[in-house]
């Protein structure tokens, strides 16, 4: 087994090969930063151009919740505006706590989530700059096709009476238990329901995201609150059906904030700034709305920006 | 940086509050990784051993692919189980997914190729001369598979050692089999990832205090244990 020169420089080769091409793909983007379509599309639109602030950097980090990355949402409307104005945004999909403490943090420039009164707080602490509703989308109860709940039966759009009568048969249902807006959201309807605070075997805290949740209630034949796009996106390879939905407490506001520029020089505000002004456009409104109707024939995400 | 600092705040008060809940996820992570790397070692010493001294064909790339596995991505051991455990999968029946026995076989696969790569290259320098003594001294093969486990202990210790940490310190696979459920299959690892995503960032920096600490107790444990031998 002793290694000859060849195989030594090849073995270095091998070990090396990640470095080189990590330093072609990092030296590449740097023509890429120079061209002029950063000015063009501005001057297309003149009366909000007048508004931003010259863009110098062209990378924008975007903190957003799970459910709008998972759901392609993002894959779907973000290339169109970084095409637009010459930005590269990167996600930094997290669970809301996550995503709004970036905020805090000015680790990221733009924030997208789903939990509004902790958002409004961030207004108010002054970490971000006004917030505007994007869109929502809707929570649905979904479970095992054989319903030990009943839902299907007797509760199938009242998420109050549905959440007492889980408890009440012990059925297992799986919590996201992270304290994600979804989480959030699901502890406030138990509260309503007249449940409590729910505890016991059939009560099952995963501390994951969405998609994992899906999945173990799956596994377990046990109920979950989803998000409708996150469901929709699995559901050919899962057997759990929507059992409750419908209901308005179950609808979900999304809003976007600019972090407070005031962080840092780092903070990428005028590029926050466009994306702020992008995403509550008439234009991206009707993205947003097309999204998902074509594979799932319904759309799932409700634009709603005034 | 002030993440850092309550970070070790936390964990002092972590330490000293005795949260019921915060031990049994200590306890779990014990039970889980020590009983994986315990029956990785019951399989793995005497084969790496026995690999040390013994010439066969295809040896050698015996040995490339328990080095490989060495290097197995976690994620990748939990992607496999998982799909091998699903309901509707191969071994369904046993409803393995997302229970503490799920993370005790990950771990296990995890870690036993590192014992056994471990064991087999301190096996394969030293060996020979023992087994030669061995022959001299007309002991059994059962005999001289025990006289090399007792005169390369230290090599094995830290084979042991190794594939503790490993199996401590690895959270891919955990999470996938054993959905990090609270009071069920929840350890150390799958929390300070939860907490990460829940933008817990000081109290995740502490939870990875007290992991160190532990990992820390253990090892001077078993280097104590070896220098009196």
């Amino acid at each position: 087994m002793k290694f000859n020169k060849l195989n030594l420089l090849i073995l270095l080769l091998i070990i090396a090969l990640p470095f080189v091409s990590a330093c072609s793909n990092s030296s590449e983007p740097a023509p890429a930063e120079e061209p002029a379509p950063v000015e063009e599309p501005a001057a297309e639109e003149p009366e909000v151009a007048d508004d931003y602030e010259e863009l110098t950097n062209t990378e924008l980090i975007l903190a957003t919740t799970t459910s709008t990355e998972n759901s392609g949402l993002l894959d779907f409307i973000l290339p169109t505006f970084n095409e637009m104005f010459g930005i590269e945004t990167k996600v930094v999909a997290v669970g809301t706590g996550a995503a709004l403490q970036m905020g805090v943090d000015g680790e990221a420039d733009v924030i997208l989530a789903h939990a509004k009164e902790q958002e409004e707080e961030l207004v108010t602490n002054g970490d971000t700059l006004e917030r505007f509703d994007v869109m929502y989308n809707d929570f649905i109860i979904v479970g095992p096709p054989s319903d030990p709940a009943g839902l299907l039966d007797n509760a199938p759009a009242d998420v109050n009476a549905g959440y007492a009568l889980i408890a009440e048969n012990q059925a297992p249902f799986v919590s996201r238990g992270d304290n994600s807006g979804t989480h959030i959201k699901e502890l406030s309807l138990w509260e309503s329901s007249g449940v409590g605070t729910p505890s016991g075997d059939w009560y099952i805290e995963a501390g994951q995201g969405m998609g994992d949740v899906i999945l173990m209630a799956n596994e377990m034949e046990a109920y979950t609150m989803a998000d409708r796009a996150t469901y929709l996106s699995m559901k050919d390879d899962i057997d759990l059906e929507i059992l409750l939905e419908g209901d308005e407490t179950l609808f979900n506001q999304y809003g976007v904030m600019a972090v407070n520029p005031e962080k840092g020089d780092h903070i990428n505000y005028p590029a926050a700034q466009r994306f702020v002004d992008w995403i509550l456009a008439p234009e991206t409104q009707e993205l947003i709305a097309e999204f998902g109707v074509e594979e799932y024939g319904e759309p799932l995400f409700f634009p709603n920006a005034k | 940086m002030d993440n850092f600092a309550s970070g070790f705040r936390d964990a002092f008060h972590i330490i000293v509050s005795l949260d019921p809940e915060f031990f049994e996820i200590v306890r779990l992570s014990m039970v889980v990784s020590l009983t994986a790397t315990f029956l990785a070692a019951v399989v793995a010493i005497p084969f790496g051993t026995w690999l040390g001294i013994k010439e066969f064909p295809g040896k050698r790339i015996l040995v490339r692919i328990i080095y490989t596995l060495m290097s197995m991505p976690p994620v990748v051991i939990g992607l496999v189980l998982f799909l091998l455990f699903l309901r509707n999968g191969p071994l369904g029946d046993f409803r393995l997914n997302f229970t503490a026995t799920a993370m005790i076989i990950a771990q296990f696969v995890l870690v036993t190729p590192i014992i056994t790569g471990v064991v087999f290259n301190g096996t394969k320098d030293r060996g020979p001369d023992i087994q030669d003594l061995a022959r001299t001294m007309g002991a059994s093969p059962s005999q001289t598979v025990w006289l090399l486990i007792r005169e390369l202990r230290i090599n094995i210790l830290s084979a042991v050692v190794t594939g503790y940490g490993r199996a401590m310190s690895e959270v891919g696979a955990v999470m996938v089999v054993g959905g990090n459920i609270k009071g069920h299959t929840r350890i150390m690892t799958t929390t300070i990832a939860m907490l990460r995503n829940m933008g817990e960032y000081s109290l995740a920096i502490a939870t990875g205090i007290v992991l160190l600490l532990i990992s820390f107790l253990i090892n001077s444990l078993l280097y104590h244990w070896q220098q009196e031998r």
